[in-house]
């Protein structure tokens, strides 16, 4: 029998204004294992501590039931007080008599019973309650981070800083993200370029950091502190060790019609290629979809112009296994579709292009070496239009748009029409608009420049068709303002696509355990004050992958993820929640049912030898809870048939017995 | 005879992550719902077996509602699904027990949606207050 | 009628929620009937939505809608202002319990050119 002691919280007035406390106290000394009831007005105080400390050690109390606040709140606080009086943490109960009912009920005597009654649960509980022990588990001190563009190079360098080893995986050859595809950067215009690539070589060259390019997640297992996790190193026909990226094998590739993705498709590449001049790792990568030898056995030219030996068309993909003690996730974006758009023209026009074409159109190292010109006949553009919210802010095309804002496109729109009215004052440029959204440092200053100081004409409207006529593409908008209709004969149209997750990021989150809203985008295990970590825990969250973000947040995210890792990662062991299921093994009939449930693979089975009639020995399959991965949901106990399973500290005793005390 | 004024008595199991959570905003907001209803804490909502439902009405329980993440957001993955389907199972067997489908429902309240929990709460109250008293279900195994 | 009861009654009878309307004006973008109209289509959520339906009810404007939903396709928040502009011609021509077009006034718009159909759906349009 338990010796439990209630301790009744008055909060001040918040449960003392609704909730008689004192009749409380008297109510619950009559239960059954009670033996002290009192109460007193913080019990979160030290002054209420030490109340509880006293109590425990004056009268041998095994087990306390406070009524206060919700256990969100303070079950923590009151597990402590506990441990400190020498017994079992989990030998602490909460009654909810604040949040769930001296504040959302107005008279003392309704708050009064309710309260008797959630008291009288939590008694019933705690009778039931038997002392638990966390698990202890080591920790890997190693972190993985899925992604290499701005976001992931920025946590392993700051992970890396801190004298942790890092891998970073990116499916693509080359790290760099799309900040690598920017021409500038606003508000300040340094060239993405050149504010990217050092980290990169940084990321290469620091000892702590491998980078995985060319690679992808491909299974992952484990929890917190123990992941374990599988990489496909996608075969690139390029020994990686041996290329020293001369780029002697691209120029003589015989088959130069491949469309360059780098360059979204505007020109072309050859089968074997290094995406970009700054990649890293600088490796040639032969793309299996367009090279002869390895579609037909035909070819072998690059062979034979590689000085180094480094192509090898044998190559396998490979399987890379390791342990990481935390996982941090920077899948990043992707601009959407704008196929569907059908009244904007872009599959009709080549001139019609994204923001991000339009990106690679101004770049240097672009398909045009940074002229702004035509993708259609290579002329120079003279009447620009730029759409803002194509796609972004969709709430009735779900199939085609997204009912989020995606954030950035209101400065990078504002970026291309400035730099364009400057480098090339005889083009007119007209951005159509619904909202100008510039909250951020120096952002609302940079749009009024590029109107006020560069004439980019800006009209609070919104294009509803775009036609192509002869050379010229005619814009029809509204302008809000003006009242009016009107019409543009444009030479070139650059749509603001919403952006949207990376396609990888779903089955990555499935992997992970990671939840994600309907936008595909990752939950944060608390949207304001844990911003940067999942719910999942161990799984970390960097970049756009979470919501959409300009480079400056992107960053500042990635350290904070970073920092979060560090100090993770920075423990040698980890306690884990001892509130995990357990199978009483002789009623355990192995029937698998518990194991289909489960979503972490957290059961197992093992044929045990048990005792049968007449001194025989019976051996039968029984399902054993590994308690390191079960995370406690309880979703075995109720699909067991035989109900040998059970989930410590919700034992369907205890809750049993909660339903009893309150139905009584 | 005397007339008491009706009360019902409504359990409602909420998971720890999501409708718990919701429920605490409501009270943080101070949004009232009748007192009838006694919360119980679950880790989440696919730990409410049957029983404990059947449990209730045998003791008494005018109704029940379970409270969970939404679906694809449950702090397990996949626990609500689970839930879900349980107990669709089970509210096409309450007819045959003799109690109105009405008296359970499942409902989908996230930590943020304090306002929906109360709304809920005073929702199924009123419904189960419009069904009046509920038999209670007798246990079969031992008659007292 | 009074006028919190017409503006009811017609986002009642559209089913139009002109609260979702994030005032971009893509459906006055394409609207063929702009030059006609006295307002246009992002008016006439606004008007509806700010209770201002009596010069809409004056207005010619009504009339002059082609029911193409251009706006109605094109609107990314679902609001469907053709729908609207339709619920209170509507309500005129039931308020008025009068007819725009009466079967006699046809014969003077008959030409031989017309096609059959675009008279059927005139009725359909101007008439109860």
């Amino acid at each position: 029998m338990q010796r439990i002691g209630v301790f009744v919280c008055w909060c001040g007035s918040n449960i003392a204004g609704t909730v008689d406390v004192k009749a409380v106290a008297e109510a619950l000394k009559s239960e059954p294992g009670v033996v002290f009831s009192t109460e007193y007005q913080y019990m979160c105080s030290q002054a209420g501590q030490d109340l509880i400390k006293d109590a425990v050690k004056e009268h041998n109390l095994t087990g306390i039931v406070v009524c206060s606040c919700s256990p969100r709140m303070h079950e923590a606080t009151f597990r402590k007080t506990a441990a400190a009086a020498g017994l079992n943490p989990y030998m602490v109960e909460i009654a909810n008599i604040r949040e769930q009912c001296s504040w959302v009920h107005k008279e003392m005597p309704l708050g009064t019973e309710k309260a008797i009654i959630l008291g009288k649960a939590a008694v019933a509980k705690v009778n039931l309650n038997a002392p638990l022990t966390p698990g202890q588990s080591p920790v890997t001190k190693r972190a993985l981070v899925i992604g290499g563009g701005i976001a992931g190079i920025q946590t392993a360098l700051d992970i890396a800083d801190a004298g942790f080893p890092v891998d970073i995986v990116e499916k693509k050859p080359t790290i760099g993200g799309k900040m690598a595809q920017l021409d500038k950067t606003f508000p300040t215009l340094d060239c993405a370029a050149c504010i990217l690539t050092p980290k990169m070589v940084d990321a290469a060259q620091n000892e702590n950091i491998r980078i995985f390019s060319y690679s992808e997640v491909e299974a992952v297992k484990g929890f917190v502190g123990n992941f374990e996790v599988k990489i496909k190193k996608k075969a690139r026909y390029v020994d990686e060790t041996k290329c020293t990226g001369c780029g002697a094998c691209i120029e003589k590739c015989p088959q130069k019609k491949v469309p360059n993705e780098f360059n979204l498709g505007m020109d072309n590449r050859r089968a074997i290629y290094i995406p970009f001049a700054q990649a890293v790792p600088k490796v040639a990568t032969i793309d299996a979809d367009y090279c002869n030898m390895l579609k037909n056995g035909k070819c072998g030219v690059c062979t034979k112009f590689c000085a180094a030996g480094a192509i090898d068309y044998k190559q396998k993909d490979e399987i890379i296994e390791e342990k990481y003690g935390a996982i941090v996730v920077a899948t990043g974006f992707e601009p959407i579709s704008m196929e569907k758009f059908d009244e904007f023209a872009y599959s009709q026009s080549k001139d019609v292009i994204t923001s991000l074409e339009f990106e690679r159109l101004t770049n240097a190292a672009g398909p045009t070496a940074g002229k702004l010109l035509r993708p259609s006949d290579g002329k120079h553009p003279h009447k620009i239009v730029f759409v803002q919210c194509v796609g972004s802010r969709c709430a009735s095309c779900a199939e085609k748009g997204k009912e989020y804002c995606s954030k950035i496109c209101c400065m990078y729109t504002a970026k291309h029409a400035m730099l364009t009215r400057d480098k090339y004052p005889d083009t007119d440029v007209t951005v159509f608009y619904i909202d100008v959204r510039t909250p951020g440092k120096n952002f609302d200053e940079f749009q009024r420049r590029a109107v006020e100081e560069y004439g980019v004409n800006y009209v609070k409207g919104m294009v509803g068709k775009v036609t192509p006529e002869g050379d010229k593409l005619i814009v029809r908008g509204s302008d809000l303002i003006a009242n009016k209709q009107i019409k543009i004969d444009a030479d070139l149209v650059v749509l603001a696509a919403a952006i949207e997750p990376d396609k990888t990021a779903r089955p990555l989150a499935t992997m992970l355990t990671a939840s994600m809203d309907t936008n595909d985008f990752f939950t944060e295990a608390h949207p304001k004050l844990r911003p940067v970590e999942s719910p999942t825990a161990g799984v970390f969250l960097s970049g756009t992958c979470q919501g959409p973000k300009d480079i400056p947040e992107t960053v500042s995210q990635a350290g904070a993820a970073a920092s979060k890792v560090i100090g993770l990662l920075q423990k040698d062991m980890l306690l884990g929640n001892p509130c995990v299921a357990s199978s009483n093994q002789l009623m355990c009939n192995g029937c698998s049912s518990c194991e289909r449930v489960c979503p972490y693979g957290a059961i197992s089975y093992e044929d045990k030898e048990f005792p049968g009639p007449n001194r025989t020995v019976k051996v039968r399959r029984v399902a054993t809870v590994n308690p390191a991965v079960c995370q406690g949901c309880g979703a075995c106990t109720v699909a067991c048939p035989s109900g040998a399973m059970d989930l410590n500290g919700f034992m369907n005793s205890q809750i049993m017995a909660e339903v009893d005390a309150i139905c009584k | 005879m005397q007339m008491k004024e009706y009360k019902p008595l409504i359990v409602a199991f909420c998971c720890n992550w999501c409708s718990y959570a919701g429920a605490d905003l409501a009270g943080n907001n101070r949004l009232n719902y009748p007192a009838e209803v006694k919360i119980i804490r679950v880790p989440c909502s696919c730990r409410v077996n049957p029983m404990f439902i059947l449990r209730a009405f045998q003791r008494g329980a005018d109704g029940v509602i379970i409270c969970g993440c939404h679906p694809g957001d449950c702090h397990y993955t996949s626990g609500n699904y689970f839930t879900r389907r349980r107990m669709a199972a089970l509210f096409s067997m309450l007819d045959f027990l003799g109690i109105e489908k009405e008296r359970t429902r499942v409902e989908w309240v996230s930590a943020a949606e304090g306002a929906k929990f109360a709304a809920t709460m005073n929702d199924f109250v009123e419904k189960v207050v419009s069904l009046g008293e509920n038999k209670r279900l007798e246990d079969l195994r031992c008659k007292r | 009628m009074e006028n919190k009861y017409l503006k009811d009654d017609i986002i009642r009878s559209s089913g139009v929620n002109p609260k979702k309307c994030m005032k971009c004006g893509k459906c006055t973008a394409t609207c063929p009937s702009f030059d006609e109209m006295e307002y246009h289509p992002h008016q006439f959520v606004y008007m509806v939505e700010s209770g201002d339906i009596e010069p809409l009810l004056e207005s010619e404007s009504l009339y002059k809608c082609l029911s193409c939903f251009a706006c109605v396709d094109r609107c990314p928040r679902g609001v469907e202002p053709a729908k609207l502009v339709e619920a209170v011609k509507l309500s005129v021509i039931r308020q008025k319990n009068s007819n725009r077009l009466k079967a006699d006034d046809v014969v003077k718009y008959l030409d031989e050119d017309i096609p059959q159909q675009a008279i059927v759906s005139a009725f359909r349009k101007y008439s109860k």
